[in-house]
């Protein structure tokens, strides 16, 4: 590979770059659009939901699994209410979106390990829904006595959440959010990028000049991804600084981990548009063939569902995607302060990913017009 | 002049078929060193493929190619270092600046870095471009455009030039200076292989070959090419030429009679001035045609030109493979 030929290309990248407008506003506003969204309009854990509270037990324990519901952010109290009747009325005029009913036999139900209080719900929206539910494992992990709630509900996914609980105590999802968005921008950027960066010489017929020279196929393929590794350096720095700021989110780990596990995503997926690249006859072919990436990243990678909590099939095709490991990565640095090296499998997917995605974006280019 | 020298270009056989279509069809072809060589033909008679063919962009169905003594496609690769492409289509990078496109393909041309700056700064004294080094080559007119990419091709001083059709966006007078840059660049040794669909850029070529579809109908010097046509061509002066041309098509032996303002060329089939009698008994009918529609028609023999030529061979290529077919 010869230095100079591979400069000229990422020098003729970054100028052209600096021309185009809209990919210019590309690089800074779909980070900046994308983290607003998330981490205040998406807001997939609801908080400060109107609830009604009907304790008719009215003993220091029931008082204590209210102060509890209450504590976690999920419902503010805001009706008063005698019994369970008047808060059906409350929810069905849409006063309220949550009811919690205590018995007045809750002392006995408790000791009976029977159901100990009624949560009544607006189901009318989903969000609430799963609000209400992540609301009715509060009190009973916390408060109550360790036989009372072994078998019914103990799947691997509440473990998650009380884990996820445990780094995020208000349950707020920007924390959770933010660390996987920056996988998110990028998957979305850098693939349309480079899946474009030889269509788009091809569709304007620089190709055939830059074929009928010396360079050759690395220099070229090198050359058109290099610029775009500092644009994804430049995305994760004003993601982080956006998060750190306007959601508090914690950088638990090392900075130098987070950077280095952004830039193993940002390779991957370069790669992965390169070679979309080299196979689409057009940018809008390109484009509709980085969808098929995008949405399964998005929706199996364990950025918007829980990974654990998909069919088999589902988890094999995430294993395929960088996002995936990505998220594992990213989360166990920012969130729970793991170094890099603990989470070495995943480092060595990305690699794998990457080295195989290149070697053949590399074969399926050829210099020739047949 | 040309017996004893190596040929810069040779090609036996070469064929290219794009599924059933066969773009070019068994082409053989031997360029002199130093010159221009055109390529004549009308769009679609297989000039770019044959083109991309001998500087190995595309791979032959058949045939074979030798450019600059290596075998194409197998030493492509070291062929490249040493030819200059300019496309049909303006190919640089129209979001860069002139200096920045001529930066770029210097440095992939491998010219050395410390006489890049040198070699810029002739390119743009010699193609005009001083007061324009800043501007994006997307924003140049058509003739500005081409000569860019003239000096884009040439950066490193490539032996060997394919040009492909590049004058087709580009206005007569453009054009003029366009072909004082490619003799210039022969007087300084390189070979140049021009492909056009003008008459007059035909005629300034040291050498040409006709195309027609796929087919190499004719070849040889200009001189030659018309010279072999003596007898054959006439010009006819009527008031009215569209009924004159009309009575002209119908006759046998005359293979085109086409109007060119108020007179009429026409030109005759080989066939009909073999012999010396054959010639005179041509002249007579065509004569006996024309006093007939219009007896105040001036008829007289013309000094055949290049159209000649190319209406000439087209035909007969076309008449030779009918007959084989």
């Amino acid at each position: 590979m010869n230095m100079r030929r591979l400069w000229a290309i990422v020098l003729k990248e970054l100028r052209q770059m600096r021309r185009d407008r809209i990919t210019l506003a590309m690089i800074l506003g779909i980070p900046i659009f994308q983290l607003i969204l998330f981490g205040y309009a998406i807001n997939l854990n609801l908080r400060g939901l109107d609830a009604g509270i009907v304790d008719q037990a009215h003993t220091s324990a029931s008082r204590a699994l209210v102060m509890d519901m209450l504590a976690t952010g999920v419902i503010k109290a805001t009706a008063r209410a005698d019994t369970p009747e008047q808060l059906m009325t409350l929810l069905r005029k849409g006063r309220i979106s949550v009811g919690i009913v205590i018995p007045r036999d809750y002392e006995r139900r408790r000791a009976e390990g029977r159901a100990v209080a009624q949560i009544l719900v607006d189901g009318s929206d989903t969000a609430v829904q799963s609000a209400a539910r992540q609301l009715a494992q509060v009190p009973i992990t916390d408060d109550t006595l360790p036989d009372l709630r072994a078998p019914p509900t103990s799947t691997p996914r509440e473990g998650r959440i009380r884990v996820v609980a445990f780094y995020n105590p208000e349950r707020r999802s920007a924390v959770n959010i933010v660390p996987g968005l920056i996988g998110v921008i990028l998957t979305m950027t850098m693939v349309l990028f480079t899946a474009i960066a030889i269509v788009r010489e091809r569709e304007r017929g620089n190709m055939e000049l830059l074929i009928a020279t010396p360079l050759t196929r690395s220099e070229l393929m090198v050359g058109k991804v290099l610029p775009y590794v500092i644009i994804g350096l430049v995305q994760t720095c004003l993601i982080l600084a956006l998060g750190v700021w306007l959601f508090a989110v914690p950088v638990r780990g090392w900075l130098v981990d987070v950077f280095v596990a952004a830039i193993l995503l940002i390779v991957a997926n370069l790669a992965l548009g390169l070679l979309i690249s080299t196979k689409a006859k057009s940018q809008f072919q390109a484009t509709q063939m980085m969808i098929f990436v995008f949405l399964p990243s998005i929706l199996l990678s364990g950025f918007m569902f829980p990974f654990a909590g998909m069919p088999k099939v589902a988890q094999w095709i995430a294993e395929v995607l960088p996002l995936t490991h990505f998220l594992r990565l990213i989360r166990g640095v920012m969130l729970r302060g793991a170094g890099l090296w603990e989470l070495w499998p995943d480092v060595l997917a990305l690699v794998g990913f990457t080295a195989v995605m290149m070697t053949v974006a590399i074969a399926q280019f050829r210099k020739r017009l047949d | 002049m040309s017996a004893e020298v190596e040929p810069a270009i040779r090609a036996r056989g070469l064929t290219r078929r794009f599924g059933e279509l066969v773009a070019v069809d068994h082409v053989d072809l031997s360029v002199p060193p130093q010159r221009v060589y055109g390529f004549l033909g009308p769009n679609g008679s297989g000039k770019s493929t044959t083109i991309r063919m001998l500087c190995g962009l595309l791979t032959p169905s058949e045939g074979e190619i030798e450019v600059l003594g290596l075998r194409v496609p197998a030493q492509a690769e070291e062929l490249r270092r040493h030819i200059g492409y300019m496309t049909q289509k303006f190919s640089l990078f129209e979001d860069l600046t002139v200096r920045e496109n001529l930066e770029f393909m210097a440095a992939v041309q491998s010219v050395p870095r410390e006489r890049t700056r040198a070699r810029i700064d002739t390119l743009v004294e010699q193609y005009h471009f001083e007061d324009r080094q800043k501007q994006l080559a997307g924003t140049m007119s058509g003739g500005q455009k081409q000569r860019l990419a003239l000096a884009a091709a040439v950066i490193h001083e490539p032996q060997l030039l394919f040009l492909d059709e590049p004058t087709s966006a580009v206005d007569p007078e453009s054009r003029r200076d366009f072909w004082e840059k490619l003799f210039e660049l022969t007087d300084a040794g390189t070979t140049l292989l021009v492909s056009t669909h003008y008459m007059d850029e035909a005629e300034r070529c040291h050498r040409l070959a006709i195309l027609d579809r796929g087919r190499l109908v004719g070849d040889g010097t200009p001189a030659q090419m018309t010279a072999a046509l003596e007898g054959r061509s006439f010009v006819v002066i009527s008031e009215r030429p569209r009924r004159v041309q009309h009575a002209l098509s119908a006759l046998p032996g005359v293979l085109s009679a086409a109007q060119i303002g108020a007179s009429l060329r026409v030109l005759a089939d080989a066939a009909d001035v073999e012999s010396e009698a054959a010639a005179d008994s041509l002249r007579a009918r065509l004569e006996d045609a024309v006093h007939k529609v219009d007896p105040k028609a001036r008829f007289a023999p013309a000094e055949p030109n290049l159209e000649d030529v190319f209406v000439a061979a087209t035909h007969d290529g076309r008449a030779q493979r009918e007959a084989a077919a």
